[in-house]
């Protein structure tokens, strides 16, 4: 154990394992150098996905029409309830910092309560993400998809968005789900969505109030309403079909790589949390029964400690660029 | 690493705490602050804000600079950057902040020129 807490015999011989470089454990600028490397690979990810949003800049879906939802409350709050997520990891990112100065001052209580609220806050930010991916999949109102992928949002008159199943009117169907089990047995098919596109047009065309709303920006972040004749024009030619909710395929919020980021970017941050509290677990283990204090050290903590502020920093960046920009 | 050992201040010595409990709290403070503000600014999206600089609108330049000061105090104060040794700050900090800056900025380059070439009319999607 005592090649971990540093102090080695060999003080003072600087090739002999004695003198640390940058005075620092190897432990810790081994976590510095791998943070090092994770921040470029989440770059990566955020750079390629500015590169898709700098192609599709007028296409784009404004994030405050996608991320609308607050647990429990129903409406239109965007903003709230990532800032809410946003605040959760900060603070256990504080409890955990709290716990490492408790960690030098030796106070093993401390950094036991400390470490238990961090693993907390890390719980209730996975909880959160996995509320925002299931509001995210299953989306709220549904859209029409044109022949080019474009994605027609259905308004009504004073521009809130309408869900499909509230104007859509029923038709006689011919179309209904493959499975294997009904044709040939090595195709199937997903679930189709809930109404057709002609339920969809027939409904339209008889409620004179809705609009469309186009995946086109008309300059200062928002999207190009038309007018009825115009949106009829345009749902009558474009239109070919509909998407609910979101997949890696389709979704209803504009260009399918859209959510494809967002599934991939966001989930692989959530992957990291999820890490950093099984190691946050561990560690806490590892107080509890005195690991630590018999080492006559606490720095597995500060180690662990950093990789948990890195997730906090890189969840700041997709917060940005996800929410914000 | 002693308790001592902590550099306790921020914003240039402006403030200067008392012990580094209370820098954490301090930090914390300044953080959640900033994040109110770039809340509110992303609810109410003021008119003036929506101007074009240099390329991009001012009220995305804001959020991008508030994000990286967030970042600075997470790095410097909860990982304890600021008292680490320079050579290693260096190491981490130099090498990511320029790769990244280099991969954005070609990245964006390009994603910008394809833009053009869309918008053009050399590809049609709206059909």
């Amino acid at each position: 154990m005592d090649t971990t807490v540093v102090k080695t015999s060999a003080e003072n011989k600087r090739w002999g394992g004695g003198t640390e470089p940058l005075n620092t454990s190897y432990g810790k600028m081994m976590m510095w150098f791998f943070i090092t490397s994770d921040a470029l690979t989440f770059a990566g990810f955020l750079a390629a996905y500015g590169f898709s949003r700098f192609k599709f800049a007028d296409i784009w879906p404004i994030a405050d029409n996608v991320f609308t939802h607050v647990p429990f409350i129903h409406g239109n709050y965007p903003m709230i309830f990532v800032a809410f997520m946003t605040f959760i990891l900060i603070m256990s990112s504080v409890t955990m910092v709290l716990a490492v100065d408790a960690g030098h001052h030796m106070n093993k209580a401390k950094v036991t309560i400390y470490m238990f609220l961090t693993i907390l806050g890390g719980l209730i930010f996975v909880g959160s993400q996995a509320y925002e991916w299931t509001t995210f999949i299953k989306g709220e109102y549904g859209a029409v998809a044109t022949n080019g992928g474009n994605i027609l949002h259905i308004l009504d008159g004073d521009g809130n968005q309408v869900a499909l199943k509230d104007f859509a009117i029923a038709q006689n169907r011919d179309r209904e789900q493959h499975e294997s089990k009904k044709g040939v047995w090595f195709t199937s098919e997903g679930v189709l969505p809930n109404y057709t596109f002609d339920e969809v047009l027939a409904g339209f065309e008889a409620n004179p109030d809705l609009v469309v709303r186009t995946t086109y920006a008309s300059g200062e972040g928002h999207k190009t309403i038309l007018s009825r004749s115009e949106s009829l024009k345009e749902i009558q030619t474009k239109g070919s079909t509909v998407v609910e909710g979101a997949n890696l395929r389709h979704n209803e919020y504009g260009p399918p790589l859209f959510a494809n980021y967002f599934f991939f970017i966001t989930g692989f941050h959530g992957f990291h949390v999820s890490v950093g509290i099984l190691l946050n677990i561990i560690i806490f283990f590892n107080v509890l029964v005195g690991t630590y204090e018999k080492r006559g050290s606490y720095e597995m903590v500060e180690k662990v400690g950093l990789y948990w502020h890195f997730v906090d920093l890189v969840w700041v960046f997709v917060f940005t660029f996800f929410y914000l920009v | 690493m002693a308790a001592e050992a902590h550099k306790l201040e921020i914003f240039r010595g402006l403030i200067k705490f008392k012990s580094n409990t209370q820098k954490i709290w301090g930090v914390l403070i300044f953080l959640s602050l900033v994040t109110a503000i770039e809340v509110a600014l992303g609810i109410f999206k003021p008119e003036i804000l929506l101007v074009e600089v240099l390329g991009m609108k001012a009220l995305n330049w804001i959020f991008i600079i508030l994000t990286v000061v967030k970042a600075y105090y997470i790095t410097w104060d909860f990982m304890h950057m600021r008292d680490e040794t320079a050579s290693l700050r260096r190491m981490v900090v130099w090498t990511s902040v320029f790769l990244i800056a280099y991969l954005v900025f070609i990245l964006l380059q390009e994603g910008g020129y394809i833009e053009q070439v869309f918008r053009r009319g050399f590809v049609k999607s709206d059909f």
